[in-house]
């Protein structure tokens, strides 16, 4: 809004040397359809839009967009090659970096990465660099796919990847291509982590996290479905009895937060992963054609503020539920979730329930939920987060009537492989410690780690950045053999 | 994939009981008593846990055995020897804690016996008496009965309608044990329906014999993600597939946990009418 009626005062300007593209909005499917069904909302550029949004592009020697990738795409580049209409070739170019290019396409907070240092956004609108992305990649896959990458000769070396995530998906991309054995252990019964489980189907299709997976298939990464690696097998013994000479942690988000207050285990009240996986990997919104169900419910409570908490939310109206709600504890300014969502989601008719925190849920004499009783809050001193910290308002308690409540707060680390790992250092809050962001190296030689396991929550693209740096870690490791100690020297 | 090597159907009246031999090497291989493995059929199916009622290490197998009481394992029913699963993932879950006691009682009720027998192999092999009881509703429904002869030293049974063994509950024979014959019992491990557990805790209770009982909840995913299986113990929120699935059996809510496991009764009951009228996915 603010940078349309930016456009507007600019145009009087003296002399424009040319009329100023506005940043191609995004087609979307109307919000009150979509707010019933599972399909894509936004419906990707046509070829025109494309072409056009790249010719915003002005190609900056010294492009900031790069450095704002976490795994620094070549921005202008890529978008050069639209503007060329190389389609093909755009998608090779940002594929040489990004594995997954459908998916961050879609899925990236580029707002807050590359698009928020565009240049352009200084005067306008930046590039939707995210966009022309996705175009090039959904290009490619309509349009034949790119040939595979000629890969080295194979080094001998193998490597473990745990989870089949965007950060293990990452590694192994890397270092298939490295010329190294790559197999990847993933719990569930379908790869791509997050992807399928957590994020729905209306925001990323599933055919596209199956056709990168597939890819990697093609390019020779052995995928293990169904081994829970902690439980099937050990870290040590993959590295001691299976040969692999370095394993890659990237195992992802544990075990969901609950908030510890009276009623949380009434029937009705889910954590969103639960919620989310039901919908998501095991198809439950399409019961009973598959097995898994899920209930139709009339009035469903998200507690949360990020873009879990959208997608739950989301869901919930698609699942036919007449009024869904987001219950966040503090102001829409401080939600975590990405704009875009939190605007889909009021959009499609989402209610928002803002300096709302949740104090017990209410059920019946079956067991099922009938209400959330709240306090208001109002927003007091930042915190340490730097967000103003909301304080309840006495007195306040008022009761929202609902059947569901969905608990979308965070997750706490898995513990599955630290409990056989003794030698894994950990930290606190129990989430792996490595020893920066740029090795992923962990406290035991020869295993790294990155994604949510290290982080906590995140977002794809960081996991993403996070299996990147880590690839070129073990690269090196490979060929050195050197390792670090905690007290700065290194050891062999 | 997962081959099917054996079929044995104990029980044909309906629901039937049904046992699959499956090549599983890898589970097999580190597989410990009291772990469990989900199971996912086919492409539309759900994923449900079923616990290992055996293995064999070298030979590369496991053995489960479930009660077709819902869609999903009425499907899993109709595959045959030398058809596949589609996924099995585990060994999932805790570990029974195994060490020398000197008296444990295993009590296994209906089909809850087959995953009470390797832990009744195991606690015999660390060397405790092992006495265990077995509870059925009648003798035609009851298994694992030569399994357990071997797993322990001592068998007992129970029937419900008297058909054989003693008449009456697991409860009432554990009774019988602790008070008239004064046996002294150092654990006491339970598997079998919610309600069962329950009563075998509240026998135990007053006699502080401690006592685990092994949860079989509503799980998602099994690898401690979604929650869905949490129950409470001691006051405090635990998820049975990372956590469990044993418990300190005088602290679980067992209340709570059977009115979480009435769920999806509406749903269940859809889905098998489907299936009955070979409308479902499999037919």
């Amino acid at each position: 809004m603010m940078s349309e009626e930016k456009q507007i005062k600019d145009a009087p300007k003296p002399k424009p040397k040319r009329p100023k593209i506005p940043r191609q909005p995004m087609p979307e499917q109307d919000a009150h359809a979509r707010a019933k069904n599972f399909d894509s909302v936004t419906l990707g550029y046509t070829m025109e839009q494309a072409v056009t949004e790249a010719t915003r592009c002005i190609q900056c020697k010294k492009p900031l967009c790069v450095p704002g990738c976490p795994v620094a795409i070549d921005i202008p580049g890529f978008i050069q090659l639209v503007k060329d209409k190389e389609f093909l070739k755009a998608a090779q170019l940002v594929k040489q970096t990004n594995l997954l290019p459908a998916v961050c396409g879609r899925v990236c907070p580029q707002e807050e990465q590359c698009e928020a240092v565009c240049v352009l956004g200084k005067k306008q609108d930046p590039v939707a660099i995210g966009r022309l992305e996705r175009y090039v990649a959904d290009y490619e896959a309509e349009h034949g796919e790119i040939p595979l990458p000629e890969l080295p000769s194979k080094t001998g070396k193998k490597i473990a990847v745990v989870g089949a995530g965007p950060g293990g998906l990452t590694v192994a991309g890397d270092l298939i291509q490295q010329g190294h054995d790559v197999t990847i252990f993933e719990a569930l019964h379908k790869a791509g982590g997050v992807l399928v489980y957590g994020i729905p189907e209306f925001r990323l299709p599933k055919a596209i996290v199956e056709r990168e997976v597939e890819y990697l298939q093609r390019l020779g990464v052995e995928l293990k479905l169904n081994h829970v690696i902690g439980k099937i097998r050990t870290i040590d013994q993959l590295m001691q009895e299976d040969g692999y000479d370095a394993v890659f942690i990237g195992s992802g988000a544990g075990l969901p937060w609950f908030m510890d207050i009276p009623g949380e285990n009434l029937n009705g009240v889910f954590s969103a992963n639960e919620y989310l996986t039901r919908n998501n990997l095991m198809k439950a919104f399409d019961f009973p054609a598959y097995d898994t169900p899920i209930k139709k419910f009339k009035n469903v409570a998200v507690i949360g503020g990020g873009n879990v908490a959208m997608d739950s939310v989301r869901s919930a109206l698609r699942l036919g539920a007449d009024n869904a709600y987001i219950i966040y504890r503090r102001g829409r300014e401080e939600m975590p979730a990405r704009t875009e969502e939190i605007d889909h989601a009021e959009h499609e008719g989402v209610k928002f329930k803002n300096l709302t925190a949740p104090v017990r849920v209410l059920g019946n004499d079956e067991g099922w939920v009938t209400g959330l009783e709240c306090l208001q809050m109002e927003l007091g001193e930042p915190d340490a987060s730097g967000r103003r910290r909301p304080i309840p308002i006495k007195g306040s308690e008022f009761v929202l009537e609902m059947d569901a409540v969905v608990i979308a707060i965070g997750t706490s680390a898995n513990p599955l492989i630290a409990q056989t790992t003794p030698d894994l250092a950990l930290n606190r809050k129990g989430y792996i410690e490595v020893e920066n962001e740029t090795t992923g190296r962990t406290s035991k030689k020869g295993v790294f780690a990155g994604g949510d396991i290290v982080t906590g929550s995140a977002t794809v693209i960081l996991a993403m950045g996070a299996g990147r740096n880590a690839a070129n870690a073990i690269q090196d490791y490979l060929q050195t053999g050197e390792w670090w100690s905690s007290n700065g020297s290194a050891e062999n | 994939m997962y081959e099917i090597l054996k079929k044995k159907v104990w029980q044909e009246q309906k629901p039937r009981i049904t046992e699959f031999l499956v090549r599983a090497p890898d589970i097999a291989r580190s597989h410990q008593a009291g772990q469990f493995v989900i199971l996912v059929a086919d492409e539309q199916a759900e994923r449900i846990p079923l616990t290992i009622a055996d293995k064999d290490v070298e030979k590369g197998t496991i053995s489960i055995l479930f009660q077709e009481v819902g869609k999903s394992t009425m499907c899993l029913g109709m595959l045959n020897e030398g058809e596949h699963i589609m996924h099995i993932a585990g060994p999932l879950g805790k570990p029974t804690h195994i060490e020398k006691l000197g008296t444990v009682v295993c009590v296994g009720g209906g089909i809850g016996i087959a995953p009470v027998h390797p832990i009744a192999a195991a606690m015999k092999a660390a060397g405790n008496k092992v006495i265990s009881i077995l509870g059925a509703r009648s003798r035609d429904l009851l298994i694992y009965e030569e399994r357990m002869k071997t797993a322990s030293h001592e068998i007992r049974v129970t029937t419900d309608d008297g058909s054989y063994g003693r008449h009456g509950f697991v409860t009432d024979e554990l009774k019988a044990m602790i008070e008239e014959e004064k046996i002294p019992i150092d654990l006491v491990v339970v598997i079998g329906p919610p309600i069962m557990m329950k009563f075998v805790c509240k026998v135990t209770e007053p006699h502080k014999i401690k006592t685990y009982a092994s949860l079989n909840t509503i799980m998602v995913d099994g690898t401690g993600m979604c929650g869905a299986c949490r129950v409470t113990v001691g006051g405090k929120t635990k998820f049975v597939c990372v956590d469990g699935p044993e418990f300190d059996g005088h602290a679980v809510d067992f209340e709570e946990m059977m009115m979480r496991q009435r769920q999806y009764l509406p749903e269940e009951k859809l889905a098998v009418e489907r299936c009955e009228k070979q409308t479902c996915h499999k037919s």
